[in-house]
C-alpha cells in the first residue's frame, strides 16, 4: 500500500492555499472518478473564474466550519476525516489541531465526519488506512488550527476595538495582556464564523510545540474502559429488526430451495425469510431468534464448479492454490531492475535458491461485522456501517439502494478492530444485505454476522509465494538477487482501475526498494488471481514479503559464512539512516548476540534480526526465542522505528507493540485453510490467535531522524516474522520457509 | 417471563429460556457494554460477574441465572475494586480499539475480588481474554497496578 503515498500535503506545504492549483489534485481527482466516489465539485484552480456551486467549493481540509464546532462550555467538536479504530487518530488530530488552534487536546470531542469534499485530505481522496492518516493530513490539520485561531483573534479584535497584534491566545481564550481582558473561543465563535478565513497564517515553530510530540493522554480511554464506547454493533434504532445470515458454503453459489421455510417462519419472533445474493437471511425481533432461525435453515445451493482455481470450486483448496502459484514458469513483469543480473550470476562463486510461502489470513477483529440500514420517509437512506472510506461506501450503498449518493447518509462509528477489515470487499461486507432487507421489510434492519459467518466470509490476506536466487562473490557477499513474487494483491483487486500500473504494488512491497547495497537486482511479478475474496491486512504486502526477503537474507549470510547482523550492517554502508536504526535496535537489546546462548533461566536461546521499510517508516527488529515442546517461545521483541517525526510517542509505542503482536500471531499460529472449497476454521477455537501466554515483552525505541513523516499503525509488524524465524533457524538449524510455525514441530539442533 | 437481577435491579425478561445471558443483556436490557465476540466462550469479550465470579455470559442460558446477582461493566465502578481496575485501565491507557476491554476489566475485577494480591500465575490463569490489538502487556500492568 506504499504507492498510495499522498502528494497533496507536499503541494500544500509549497504553495499558499489560495494558489493550490488544480494540477496538484488532478491525479487524485481522476482517481476519484475511476473509483466512482463522488467527491463533489473539483477544487477551483488559480486563474479560473468560479461560478455557481464551484465558487464555494471547499478545498479539502481548509473550511474551518466543516471541522470545528465550538461549544458553549469551551469544548470543541471535531469532525474528523478519519475513522478511529484503536490507532489513536482522534487524539493525534486533537493534538495537531489543538497545537495551532491553542486549545487543550483534552477538550476535543472527535467524531468521524459524514461524506463530503471537505474531508478528502489523503491525496484528494478520503480513506483511513495505509498508515496514512497522520502523515497525509499533518500539515493541513495544523494549517486548519492556525487558520481557526487567527479567525478568533480577528473576531476578538473587532469586538474589543483593539489592534489584532496586541492580542494573543491561551488555551481557548483570546487575551489582551495589557488590560487583562479576555474572551473565550465559544463566545467569539459566531462572529469568527462569519469571517473570511485567511490562507497565509503562519504555523508555529516546532520548537514551541506544547502538545505535538508529547505523550498526551488518549481521549477515548475512559469510555473504552467502562463499556460506554459505542461501536456499530451497539447501535439500536426504534422499530429496528434484527437479521442473521446463512451464507452459501461455496462463495459464488446461490440459494435454490429452502426445505423448511414454513417451519422457520413459525419460530418465535421471526418476521420473515429472504433470499439474498449468495445468502439467506432470517429477520426477527431479536438477533438471537434470527440466528436460531438462520442456523436451522435447510437450504440447497446451486452447484459450484467441479474443480479448478478459477472459482471457489468443489475441490478448491489452499494447498491447490499454493501449488498453482509454485508451478508458474513465466518470468513475469519486471517490478525492479538494477545492474546486470544475468552477468553477475554467470560469474558467481556460489548460487543459492529458496522458495517461501505464507497463508491466507483472517482479520479476526473482535467486533463481528454488522450494519444498520434505515430508509426515511423521503426515500433517502441512513446507513451505520464500519468503514475506512465513507465516500466509497456511500457510492456502493446508493447503487444497492437505487439512490443517488447524496441521498445516502453514512454514519461511521468507531471500529472494534481495524487491521484492514473495513474497506469495501464485495461479498465480505454485510451492509448491502442490510439495505436490501430494510427495503424488503419497510423497517430499519440491523444485519449482524455471527463469528462463524464472519470466519466464513471475511476477506483474507492473500496466500503468497516468492522465489529467490542469490549470487555470492568469493568474499561471501551477495552480488545479485533475483526475486519472483507470484499471486494477486488487494490493490490490484480493489483499486486496479485507480492504479493502472501492471505491477501490483501490494504484492511486491517489501521485496522492492530495500536499502541493501546489492548491485545487481531483479524483481519480477507474476499475476495469478485468487478466486477468494482478498483483502488488505495490517501491513499488506509487507506482512509476508519482509518475512520472505529477510529470511532469505539470513540464508545468504549463512551461505557466505557471515553473521546476519554484520552482513546487514555491511550492506547498509550507503545508508546512514538505516545503519543508525540497526545500531539503535542492537543497543535497545543490550547488544547483538549471534549463535545460541544460555539465558539466566537456563533456557537455550537465540536472536534473529530483520529490517523493513514499510509505509514511509523504517524499522529494525530483534527477537529472542527459545524452544519449548516443539514450539517457538518468543521472550522479547526489540523494535526500533524511525518514522521521521512523531505526534504522540505514547501512541506510537503502543501501536508498534500491537502490530508486533499481530505479526507474531501470524508467525506462530494463523492460517485460513480451504478444503473442498470451504474454509475449515469458523471460530477462535480452530483459528487460534495470539493470547496473553504467548505475548512477549516488547521494547520500542523511536528514532526521529527528521526524514519525511512515515506511517505508524502498520510498520511494527513486518519485521517480526523474519526476526522470529531467523532465531528459530539458529536454534534448530532448520529454515522455515512456510508459515505459520505451528505447521512444523521444532527441535533443537 | 424470567426474573433476574442485573446491577442490583430486578428485571422480568421475555425471552426463550435457552437465550444466552449475553443477548438478554445487550438486546433486551440495552446493556451494550458487554460485547459479543465469539459466542463460544473463547474470547471473553462478554465477561460479566455472576455472584462475583468472572463468567462468560455467552455460555450462560437465561434459565440458569436464577437468583444469582449479575454485574455488568455498566455498574463496575460502583464497586471499589472495579473502580480501582477502571482507574488503572485509564491511567495505563490499556485500550486500543477497546472492543475487548469491557471483558478484560470484568475479568480483572473478578480476579481481584477473589484474590486481592494475585501472583503472576494468578494473573496468567485469570486473564485469558483475547485481544486482537495486542494489549496483553498493558492489561497485565494494569492488573498489577490495581492490586498494589
Amino acid at each position: 500500500m506504499n504507492d498510495l503515498t499522498p502528494s497533496w500535503p507536499t503541494a500544500c506545504r509549497r504553495e499558499p492555499i489560495r494558489n493550490l492549483s488544480r494540477r496538484s489534485f488532478l491525479g487524485a481527482a481522476t482517481g476519484a472518478l475511476v473509483l466512482g466516489v463522488n467527491l463533489g465539485p473539483a477544487p477551483v484552480g488559480a486563474g479560473e473564474r468560479p461560478e455557481g456551486a464551484a465558487a464555494i467549493a471547499p478545498k479539502p481540509g481548509t473550511r474551518v466550519a466543516a471541522f470545528l464546532e465550538m461549544r458553549p462550555d469551551g469544548t470543541v467538536r471535531l469532525l474528523s476525516p478519519f475513522v478511529e479504530g484503536g490507532q489513536g487518530i482522534n487524539t493525534g488530530l486533537a493534538q495537531t489541531i489543538g497545537e495551532e488552534f491553542d486549545l487543550d487536546p483534552a477538550r476535543f470531542a472527535v467524531e468521524c465526519a459524514p461524506p463530503g469534499p471537505d474531508y478528502a485530505v489523503v491525496n484528494g481522496l478520503r480513506m483511513t488506512g495505509g498508515s496514512f492518516s497522520t502523515r497525509s493530513s499533518y500539515e493541513a490539520m495544523r494549517r486548519l488550527g492556525a487558520t481557526a485561531r487567527e479567525m478568533m483573534l480577528r473576531a476578538a479584535a473587532a469586538k474589543l476595538g483593539l489592534p489584532q497584534d496586541q492580542l494573543t491566545t491561551d488555551d481557548g481564550r483570546v487575551i489582551h495582556g495589557a488590560s487583562g481582558r479576555s474572551l473565550g473561543y465559544a463566545e467569539l465563535a459566531p462572529a469568527a464564523a462569519a469571517l473570511q478565513p485567511r490562507d497565509d497564517v503562519p504555523l508555529k515553530d516546532p520548537k514551541s510545540f506544547r502538545w505535538i510530540g508529547k505523550p498526551v493522554a488518549r481521549l477515548d480511554m475512559r469510555d473504552k474502559s467502562t463499556g460506554r464506547a459505542v461501536y456499530t454493533i451497539d447501535i439500536r434504532l426504534d422499530g429496528m429488526l434484527h437479521a442473521a445470515i446463512q451464507h452459501a458454503p461455496h462463495l459464488g453459489t446461490e440459494p435454490e430451495a429452502i426445505a423448511n421455510e414454513v417451519d422457520i417462519r413459525a419460530m418465535p419472533g421471526i418476521d420473515s425469510v429472504h433470499r439474498l445474493p449468495g445468502a439467506v437471511a432470517v429477520v426477527a425481533d431479536s438477533w438471537w431468534r434470527a440466528r436460531k432461525g438462520a442456523e436451522a435453515l435447510q437450504v440447497t445451493w446451486t452447484s459450484p464448479a467441479a474443480d479448478g482455481i478459477a472459482t471457489v470450486s468443489k475441490t478448491f483448496s489452499s494447498a491447490a492454490m499454493l501449488g498453482a502459484l509454485k508451478s508458474t514458469t513465466e518470468s513475469g513483469i519486471a517490478a525492479e531492475q538494477e545492474g546486470d543480473v544475468a552477468g553477475a550470476f554467470a560469474k558467481a562463486a556460489k548460487v543459492i535458491e529458496a522458495e517461501y510461502d505464507a497463508p491466507y489470513l483472517a482479520h479476526a477483529q473482535l467486533e463481528p461485522p454488522s450494519a444498520i440500514a434505515r430508509f426515511e420517509a423521503d426515500g433517502s437512506l441512513d446507513l451505520w456501517v464500519p468503514n475506512q472510506m465513507p465516500e466509497l461506501f456511500q457510492q456502493v450503498a446508493a447503487g444497492t439502494a437505487g439512490l443517488q449518493p447524496a441521498q445516502v447518509r453514512i454514519h461511521s462509528p468507531m471500529l472494534g478492530g481495524f487491521f484492514g477489515r473495513h474497506f469495501y470487499y464485495g461479498p465480505a461486507n454485510p451492509f448491502p444485505q442490510a439495505i436490501l432487507l430494510a427495503k424488503a421489510t419497510g423497517r430499519p434492519v440491523r444485519v449482524l454476522w455471527s463469528r462463524e459467518e464472519e470466519f466464513g466470509m471475511d476477506a483474507v490476506r492473500p496466500l503468497s509465494f516468492a522465489r529467490f536466487r542469490a549470487a555470492l562473490g568469493t568474499d561471501g557477499m551477495p552480488v545479485a538477487l533475483h526475486t519472483t513474487a507470484v499471486g494477486e494483491g488487494p490493490i490490484g483487486r480493489w483499486f486496479g482501475a485507480l492504479f493502472k500500473s501492471p505491477v501490483d504494488s501490494s504484492l511486491v512491497e517489501g521485496l522492492d526498494k530495500k536499502p541493501y547495497a546489492i548491485p545487481n537486482r531483479r524483481l519480477d511479478y507474476v499475476k495469478v488471481p485468487h478466486p477468494v475474496t482478498i483483502a488488505f491486512w495490517r501491513s499488506v504486502g509487507h506482512s509476508m514479503n519482509d518475512y520472505f526477503y529477510e529470511s532469505f537474507l539470513d540464508e545468504i549470510a549463512a551461505a557466505g559464512s557471515k553473521d546476519p547482523f554484520a552482513l546487514r550492517m555491511a550492506l547498509l554502508k550507503d545508508s546512514p539512516r538505516h545503519r543508525t536504526l540497526l545500531q539503535a535496535v542492537a543497543d535497545l537489546a543490550g547488544g547483538w548476540k549471534g549463535g545460541t546462548f544460555q539465558a539466566e533461566d537456563g533456557t537455550r536461546r537465540a536472536r534473529g534480526v530483520s529490517m523493513a521499510s514499510p509505509f514511509g517508516s523504517e524499522t529494525a527488529t530483534i527477537a529472542e526465542v527459545s524452544l519449548k515442546d516443539g514450539e517457538a517461545k518468543v521472550h522479547d521483541l526489540w523494535i526500533a522505528i524511525d518514522p521521521g517525526s512523531v505526534v504522540n510517542p505514547a501512541i506510537v509505542k503502543r501501536q508498534v507493540e500491537g502490530a508486533a503482536a499481530l505479526g507474531l500471531s501470524s508467525t506462530l499460529l494463523e492460517q485460513v485453510v480451504y478444503e473442498d472449497g470451504q474454509r475449515q476454521a469458523r471460530n477462535f477455537n480452530t483459528y487460534p490467535i495470539l493470547d496473553r501466554q504467548r505475548m512477549p515483552r516488547v521494547h520500542v525505541a523511536i528514532v526521529e531522524s527528521g526524514a519525511p513523516m512515515g506511517g505508524i499503525g502498520e510498520p511494527g509488524l513486518p519485521g517480526v516474522p523474519p526476526a522470529v524465524v531467523n532465531a528459530v533457524a539458529v536454534l534448530t538449524g532448520q529454515r522455515i520457509r512456510s508459515l505459520p510455525l505451528a505447521k512444523s514441530r521444532l527441535s533443537g539442533a | 417471563m424470567v426474573n433476574l437481577t442485573v446491577n442490583g435491579r430486578p428485571h422480568a425478561v421475555e425471552a426463550e429460556p435457552d437465550t444466552p445471558l449475553l443477548f438478554v443483556l445487550r438486546d433486551t436490557l440495552g446493556l451494550s457494554g458487554t460485547k459479543y465476540g465469539c459466542g463460544i466462550g473463547q474470547c471473553g469479550a462478554c465477561t460479566i460477574l455472576l455472584d462475583g465470579q468472572a463468567t462468560r455470559s455467552c455460555q450462560i442460558p437465561l434459565e440458569s441465572v436464577g437468583s444469582q446477582s449479575v454485574i455488568t461493566i455498566e455498574a463496575i465502578e460502583q464497586d471499589p475494586v472495579g473502580a480501582r481496575v477502571v482507574a488503572a485501565w485509564v491511567g495505563i491507557e490499556v485500550p486500543q480499539c477497546g472492543y475487548c476491554q469491557s471483558g478484560q476489566v470484568m475479568a480483572a475485577t473478578g480476579l481481584l475480588m477473589g484474590t486481592p494480591k494475585p501472583t503472576e500465575d494468578d494473573i496468567a490463569s485469570a486473564m485469558t481474554n483475547l485481544c486482537r490489538c495486542g494489549t496483553y502487556n498493558a492489561v497485565a500492568a494494569a492488573v498489577r497496578q490495581a492490586a498494589a
